[in-house]
């Protein structure tokens, strides 16, 4: 039995906490409006799309080791427990195994930025507590902490393909037994340190944040099934490799247009960024949901959200296929398939 | 494809180790690093890569990298923009890429990389930081800082020194990363992904982690002394290790020397404590009875464990308990040791450059000791090799334990 399925999916994103906020801001297709960013030591703010804040306090915060959590934590907690629904209880009380991937670009940089800045003004009173929440995998070990899950959790770093990646990582668990669930979360959040990064590369890019989980398992019990049809090779660019190379390559490991199915690009509305994207998918003359035009770049999350707009299409009986293609921001082409097995 | 997964046709290959290569304090290359465990050399001084003036400790195993860098197949553009964790990443490639007898495959043919890193290019994370807040309007050299920071970057890097495809997979599992980097491409090649596989682990000294580990109260103001009753923290250091992992019929194919055998792997979440282990170690207690279990042996067949040993209070109380309890009556007898005595903690390197350490005792049979191990903690029901010793070794373990609770064990055995 070598099938995987999505079982579950959970989005914090700035559309709001949820799954359906996320997928209603899809619907309408407009780009959610911008709010400023103070940027230190210039006059003009960014703008972004930063995450709203619940409407009422997170049950989860309650957690002792969620109290002090970053944003990013929240978001990735908040996106998890969305995805595993009603069997967070099963993995609580230890009843199933629950491989975590955690995956990210930027990553902690919220409170690493914070410490720095400490360091900065005097090492010998930096906070200890921020310190340990700057480590790439305290979002994983909060979460695993919360989940009481102590089987395998891996944080995986690299550019918004890495959540592909995730979930190929995930599905080998899985075969292998290794797990009888699996959670692939990516989780990026907001900073100014972030903001300015991206707009050294890309003026027009408007950063978001937020996070999107996969919950996978080896059977499905969602009505329809969606499957996890394929992952594509990582096809890598870089300053001796091109990037545009990379696209084509991946784009050529993906069916051919097909009017059933949809693509769920990782497109951002910006020329320069988009223009290796686009040139692979010339030939596709079907529908496109690309939801990074309407939320924002939020890196791993922003691939969570392809893929979770993939799944929601199929889950409506709209399409019998939605394909996600990623060209990343400095890494990887790399792309996913996913179908609706009983779709006639 | 990444996905679906090769349908595997029989049992999973057995995996070997077909080139290694290691930087650290104690020097580059295998040779250098072999004498100095042999010896049980501490490499420590004072820190000189950045201002400790205000800190606890002022001590680290710092690397002294070539001048000029070999120049591998980067441009000059690239060299140059080369930070000291990648320098000593693709030092340790280099030559494990070389002792591997590897050319550089075609570009259609993947060979997976898979690296662990804590900080990847961090001291570039902090240039740009500290520019940015303090001279936000000049961004000369901000967007190159900004891009060879990351992780991925340095990973690619690797891929263009050698010319390779990946794919690149980066786990950044705090102080375990570079045992889990290795125990995944152990798993991806036994589960037919691919035939070769490079990992491993870097990480250099950088200002923020230093000051980090400063204001936990977790480093000691003299060389750390895992184990040790009166030790009292631990000590940075900074390197790279890379090995080249082949299935057994490829290596045997290619007609290439084989340095020793991955047997096993196992990893779990320790959910106790963000920074401090179980107090009992359960995770690592796990960790180590699953990868004997996947391995097939018992303790009684392991001759020698390379502790995660940090020297801290915590890490070294709770190894032991689980060392005790996983071994048994075979603790009583059984050879334990840290080389972070030597050139400190690694971070996201020490599981890696630990793995390569068990390759030599198993290569060429002797124990790495503690040469400045005074009284051992009582609470090690196991002898802590403190002198240089001849010893037969067959089968080598090695734990990595980290933040946020991840815990690896990895099990080696010798090559005959």
């Amino acid at each position: 039995m070598s099938r995987i399925f999505v079982q579950g999916m959970g989005a914090v994103s700035p559309a709001g906490w949820g799954i359906p906020a996320l997928c209603e801001a899809l619907e309408k297709g407009v780009p959610l409006p911008t709010q400023a960013l103070i940027r230190p030591g210039w006059s003009k703010p960014f703008q972004v799309r930063p995450v709203p804040v619940p409407a009422q306090r997170l049950a989860f915060l309650a957690h002792p080791r969620l109290r002090r959590a970053s944003a990013i934590t929240q978001y990735a907690v908040g996106a998890a427990c969305e995805a595993l629904g009603e069997d967070v209880g099963r993995v609580q009380n230890g009843e199933l195994r629950l491989g975590i991937v955690v995956c990210l670009m930027p990553g902690c940089v919220t409170y690493s930025r914070r410490f720095y800045e400490e360091v900065l003004g005097d090492p010998a009173t930096a906070s200890p507590l921020i310190f340990a929440e700057t480590v790439y995998n305290a979002p994983a070990s909060h979460l695993a902490a919360f989940l009481n899950s102590r089987t395998v959790s891996y944080t995986l770093v690299g550019d918004d393909g890495s959540f592909l990646q995730g979930l190929a990582l995930a599905a080998g668990w899985l075969l292998n037994d290794q797990a009888d669930g699996c959670l692939v979360v990516g989780s990026d959040e907001m900073d100014w340190v972030v903001a300015d990064a991206v707009h050294l590369f890309e003026r027009q890019s408007v950063q978001g944040a937020g996070a999107g989980a996969l919950y996978l398992c080896k059977e499905s019990s969602t009505k329809p099934a969606l499957e996890l049809a394929c992952i594509t090779d990582a096809f890598l660019f870089s300053t001796a490799r091109v990037r545009s190379a990379a696209a084509q390559r991946m784009r050529a490991q993906l069916p051919e247009y097909n009017p059933r199915e949809l693509l769920c690009p990782g497109t951002q509305g910006v020329a320069r960024a988009d223009a290796d994207e686009l040139a692979a998918w010339t030939a596709w003359k079907g529908a496109r949901l690309a939801p990074k035009q309407l939320l924002g770049e939020a890196f791993t999350a922003s691939a969570a959200w392809q893929c979770i707009a993939a799944c929601d299409a199929l889950e409506r009986g709209d399409f019998a296929a939605a394909n996600v293609s990623i060209v990343g921001a400095n890494e990887q082409a790399i792309g996913a398939r996913f179908v609706n097995p009983d779709f006639l | 494809m990444l996905f679906p997964l090769p349908r595997p046709s029989k049992a999973p290959p057995r995996i070997v180790i077909t080139g290694a290569g290691i930087v650290t304090a104690l020097g580059i290359g295998w040779r250098a690093n072999a004498n100095g465990f042999r010896a049980g050399k501490q490499a420590f001084r004072s820190v000189t890569l950045f201002d400790v003036s205000r800190q606890r400790s002022k001590i680290a195993a710092e690397v002294d990298l070539p001048q000029p860098f070999p120049p591998m197949q980067l441009s000059e553009k690239q060299l140059s923009r080369l930070d000291r964790s990648t320098k000593m990443l693709l030092l340790a490639a280099q030559e494990a890429w070389s002792q591997a007898g590897l050319t550089s495959p075609s570009r259609d043919g993947g060979m997976p990389l898979v690296l662990g890193t804590t900080s990847g290019g961090m001291t570039l994370a902090e240039t740009y930081l500290r520019h940015a807040i303090r001279s936000p309007q000049s961004q000369r050299q901000q967007a190159t800082r900004v891009m060879n920071y990351q992780a991925q970057r340095q990973a690619l890097d690797v891929c263009d020194a050698f010319d390779f495809n990946g794919p690149i997979t980066i786990i950044s599992n705090a102080c375990a990363s570079g045992a889990n980097a290795v125990g995944h491409a152990w798993e991806l090649l036994r589960a037919g992904h691919a035939e070769q596989a490079l990992t491993g682990g870097h990480d250099a000294l950088c200002q923020i982690t230093f000051a980090g580990f400063d204001s936990l109260q977790a480093l000691s103001p003299t060389p750390c002394r895992p184990f040790d009753a009166r030790r009292d923290g631990l000590s940075l250091g900074e390197g790279a290790a890379i090995l080249v992992l082949e299935t057994l019929d490829h290596a045997r194919r290619r007609g290439v020397e084989i340095l020793g055998e991955i047997i096993s792997y196992a990893a779990a979440t320790d959910t106790y404590h963000l920074t401090q282990p179980h107090p009992q170690g359960d995770a690592a207690f796990t960790t180590m009875k699953a990868a004997c279990a996947r391995a097939g042996i018992t303790p009684e067949q392991v001759d020698y464990i390379n502790a995660h040993g940090t020297a801290t209070l915590h890490n070294d109380s709770t190894e032991a308990a689980a060392i005790n309890r996983w071994a048994g009556a075979r603790a009583a007898t059984l050879s334990v040791s840290s080389t972070k005595a030597s050139i400190g903690h690694l971070l996201g390197a020490a599981g890696a450059v630990e793995s390569l350490v068990c390759l030599m005792t198993l290569r060429e049979q002797w124990l790495p000791p503690e040469i400045a191990l005074s009284a051992t903690d009582p609470t090690c029901g196991f002898p802590i090799v403190s002198q240089p010793t001849d010893a037969r070794v067959n089968v080598a373990l090695s734990n990595s334990f980290g933040f946020g609770g991840a815990n690896a064990t990895l099990i080696f055995r010798r090559w005959t």
